[in-house]
């Protein structure tokens, strides 16, 4: 029942974009066509992953023993850069064809907000107890990059219908409107508030 | 050899013609998260502005030991020690202002403007300038952040809080029409719309602006036009 708690919360009540407002940067850049916002929910979601997986275990493993908790900042974004660093070696090696589909994608989300927060989320200690034990910080991970993926995807529709709309006025051409269409999508958003 | 620009224009240009929030959109994430009370608007703004302007000035001083193939994770071990020395800070004497920023003051980091300054600026200039420029950019951020906080605390609240940075307390409250208070612009989905409608605003007036040079342009060729005949 926890998990699916914590899937919901993280998926629709508490998605990372609308409601907590990290990602933006590709939410609005990257999303312009559908193709593009689905390399980079896959690469996202794998990289969220694993990223939380390796900073959970360096936090608690290392930091916390050595009682150097104030470097995780420092710790975590060094993590994620040479974890992507990695990653598009092995693919480039292993995958090539999974490397040619998230490529360009991969750089970009070493400066992306959600890794880094979710990697903070995750190691979160409240009176010496850990938030979350290793299999919820597995779920809480996953259900953030497919939150996100859920809400780019979708919006990289609206995205696609605006480009090259006739019916919006000039001022309002480009990140204006798309704007306003996720301000839409986020009060939809606030239905599902209630549901926990 | 290019023309040095001057100090001056190095500072208005991270407000105006180079603002990072209107007209380069980095850094968003904070812009739509931190802003829907004026205090908690200027209290990341400050935070951006510090971080900033210390960065730019250890970069530069860096610049000519840091090996070129490596230097974008170095810049990122910078921000980061950076940022976790003013989040240290706050924590210590604003834990108010810490509190309500929470982890949007750790991922100052991940903020694209800082990066985006090092890389572009401070790593090609001196001390002095890149002073300028970071307090210059991260004055825009500061403005830009508050703007959009006026209105959304305006409109969303009907009144004005201003809570103490260090103390927490709110030192004085003006209150507007509090009645007639539109509460969604508080809220997440007020904090996309409101930034569209100010960007779609700041688009008319910067083509409005525009057009009047292009005429005035076009005046003066006529002018030399004639005298030349």
């Amino acid at each position: 029942m926890k998990f699916i708690l914590i899937a919901l919360s993280a998926i629709l009540v508490n998605n990372i974009v609308l409601t907590r407002f990290l990602g933006i940067c590709p939410f609005l850049g990257v999303s312009k066509k559908t193709k593009n916002a689905l390399g980079m929910s896959g690469a996202l979601i794998f990289v969220l992953l694993l990223s939380s997986l390796v900073s959970y275990a360096f936090y608690f493993l290392v930091l916390v023993p050595l009682g150097l908790e104030f470097l995780k900042l420092v710790a975590f974004i060094l993590i994620i850069a040479s974890l992507v660093q990695f990653v598009e070696i092995a693919l480039k090696r292993f995958m090539p064809s999974l490397y040619k589909a998230l490529g360009i994608y991969l750089p970009l989300i070493t400066t992306n907000c959600v890794v880094l927060t979710v990697a903070l989320d995750v190691v979160a200690v409240t009176g010496g107890v850990a938030d979350y034990s290793f299999l919820e910080m597995i779920i809480y991970s996953l259900s953030n990059g497919i939150g996100f993926a859920l809400v780019f995807i979708v919006f990289s529709f609206t995205q696609e219908k605006l480009a090259n709309n006739k019916a919006i006025p000039t001022p309002f051409k480009g990140n204006a409107v798309a704007l306003l269409a996720a301000g839409l999508m986020a009060l939809a958003f606030v239905g599902f508030q209630g549901m926990i | 050899m290019k023309e040095k620009t001057s100090l001056k224009s190095i500072f208005l240009d991270g407000i105006i013609k180079n603002n990072p929030v209107f007209v380069l959109f980095l850094g968003m994430c904070p812009v739509l998260a931190t802003t829907s009370s004026f205090s908690s608007a200027l209290g990341m703004g400050i935070a951006v502005v510090v971080v900033l302007t210390m960065t730019n000035i250890i970069i530069s001083l860096i610049r000519k030991i840091v090996p070129n193939d490596i230097r974008i994770p170095i810049y990122i071990v910078v921000i980061a020690t950076v940022v976790t020395i003013v989040e240290m800070f706050m924590k210590a004497f604003m834990a108010d202002l810490a509190a309500t920023l929470g982890v949007y003051l750790s991922i100052i980091v991940v903020n694209c403007v800082i990066l985006g300054r090092a890389e572009a600026f401070a790593s090609q200039n001196n001390v002095g300038r890149s002073v300028i420029d970071g307090l210059g950019t991260g004055i825009g951020f500061l403005l830009a952040l508050v703007l959009i906080a006026l209105f959304r605390e305006i409109i969303g609240t009907g009144a004005i809080e201003f809570v103490g940075l260090f103390s927490g307390k709110v030192l004085f409250r003006l209150p507007l029409f509090e009645k007639y208070a539109i509460n969604i612009f508080v809220g997440n989905a007020g904090a996309f719309i409101m930034l569209g409608l100010l960007i779609a605003l700041i688009n008319m007036f910067t083509s409005v602006h525009e057009k009047r040079l292009l005429k005035l342009e076009a005046k003066k060729e006529e002018a030399t036009v004639k005298e030349a005949k």
